[in-house]
């Protein structure tokens, strides 16, 4: 198989765009596919100040590197959940994202640690908790949600961007029309703006990139992220999605893409106009984080909990 | 030729093509990306008897 820019062996082929590139032109390619989407999706200009969440994994140290490349003034935020179970997840990924900002001179970051901060791991919160037993996972995405808000805010970051790809939007939007939810398919979008003071810009750079392409991107440059997955994702459904639409994708190459790429065209030509009702939110009387119901935010309620029975 | 997948390992007799040696050993090649020396390899890269293969995984997340 050969590039077709330069007829040298090709390192990396996309079926859905039947287009095969060398170790030359495919971070060219890529690089220049984010900055078509950012600029596409309106999602920040070079003014902005952009805080990238990395966590040690492909997708957002490969985000954090082209953003760095294209001049963007992206800093870090990794967030440490004091993951261990036997294999210091944590430890493991937080030291990627250290390796990663020492061999960068521009690549600045905050750390969050949450036991420091609020006296527990993830785990062992998820274990005192109702809401966490038996599935850090919800945990997990409530510490992370407000952590990236926080941050956004009190940093003074005009946007937060995250390294979703089109796998997790697809998988997301596979779950979501399974269950006809449809007032989350109506805000599944590239960004979602920004909600008074508490709700952080959010926006998602890599979100045509199929996880195979930021794993490409990553080893073909040398990134060096952590390979295991988090112990608590083992199992998960959106991991058991992928599996499926991957099938698919076997089969039909280009299905992810349509399935995905199907959905946001509906949304431009108005599809969702009716179900993407404003809901009202509240500050949250602790942290001033907008919160759907007026008092404490769930994230402020989860640290004073009682223990479960 | 071996191939290895996180704590997993296959021997292949014979030449493969890498995204039927993937198929071989019960994977999709859509989840996995082909590594031979430090470099990534396209699907119908022909493999040598004698080659070592590792295979990374692209899925992650929860």
């Amino acid at each position: 198989m050969k590039c077709r820019k330069c007829g040298r062996p090709a390192v990396f082929n996309m079926r859905q765009h039947k287009l095969a590139l060398c170790q030359v032109h495919y971070p060219e390619w890529f690089v220049a596919q984010t900055a078509r989407a950012i600029e596409k999706y309106h999602m920040f200009t070079p003014d902005d100040r952009v805080l990238v969440a990395v966590s040690g994994g492909k997708d957002s140290l490969a985000l954090w590197d082209v953003l760095l490349q294209l001049g963007y003034r992206a800093d870090g935020l990794y967030i440490d959940l004091g993951i261990d179970d036997g294999v210091g997840y944590s430890a493991a990924s937080r030291a990627k994202v250290e390796q990663f900002a020492a061999a960068r001179a521009n690549a600045h970051f905050t750390i969050v640690d949450i036991k420091a901060e609020y006296g527990e791991t993830l785990p062992e919160a998820a274990r005192r908790t109702r809401r966490g037993r038996g599935k850090p996972c919800s945990v997990c995405g409530l510490i992370k949600r407000h952590a990236m808000n926080r941050i956004t805010r009190d940093g003074g970051y005009d946007v937060l961007a995250t390294g979703h790809n089109l796998d997790d939007e697809a998988a997301v939007l596979f779950g979501n029309v399974l269950h006809w939810q449809t007032g989350y398919i109506a805000r599944q979008a590239p960004v979602l703006p920004a909600s008074g003071e508490g709700l952080a810009r959010k926006v998602k750079p890599f979100c045509r990139f199929y996880e195979r392409e930021t794993a490409a991107y990553a080893l073909i440059t040398g990134i060096d992220y952590i390979y295991d997955e988090c112990p608590y994702a083992v199992g998960a459904t959106s991991i058991r999605h992928k599996g499926i639409l991957n099938q698919m994708e076997e089969e039909a190459p280009g299905t992810k893409m349509q399935f995905y790429l199907g959905l946001l065209r509906a949304r431009k030509e108005g599809l969702f106009r009716e179900l993407a009702e404003e809901v009202e939110l509240h500050p949250c009387a602790n942290c001033g984080q907008l919160t759907s119901a007026p008092g404490l935010c769930t994230f402020c309620r989860l640290w004073r909990e009682a223990p479960a029975p | 030729m071996k191939i290895t997948y996180r704590d997993q390992e296959w021997e292949l007799e014979g030449r493969w093509r890498v995204r039927d040696a993937i198929k071989e050993v019960g994977l999709l090649p859509q989840t996995v990306l082909a590594v031979r020396d430090g470099k990534l390899l396209t699907e119908d890269t022909l493999l040598d008897e004698n080659d070592e293969i590792k295979l990374v995984a692209v899925i992650s997340g929860g």
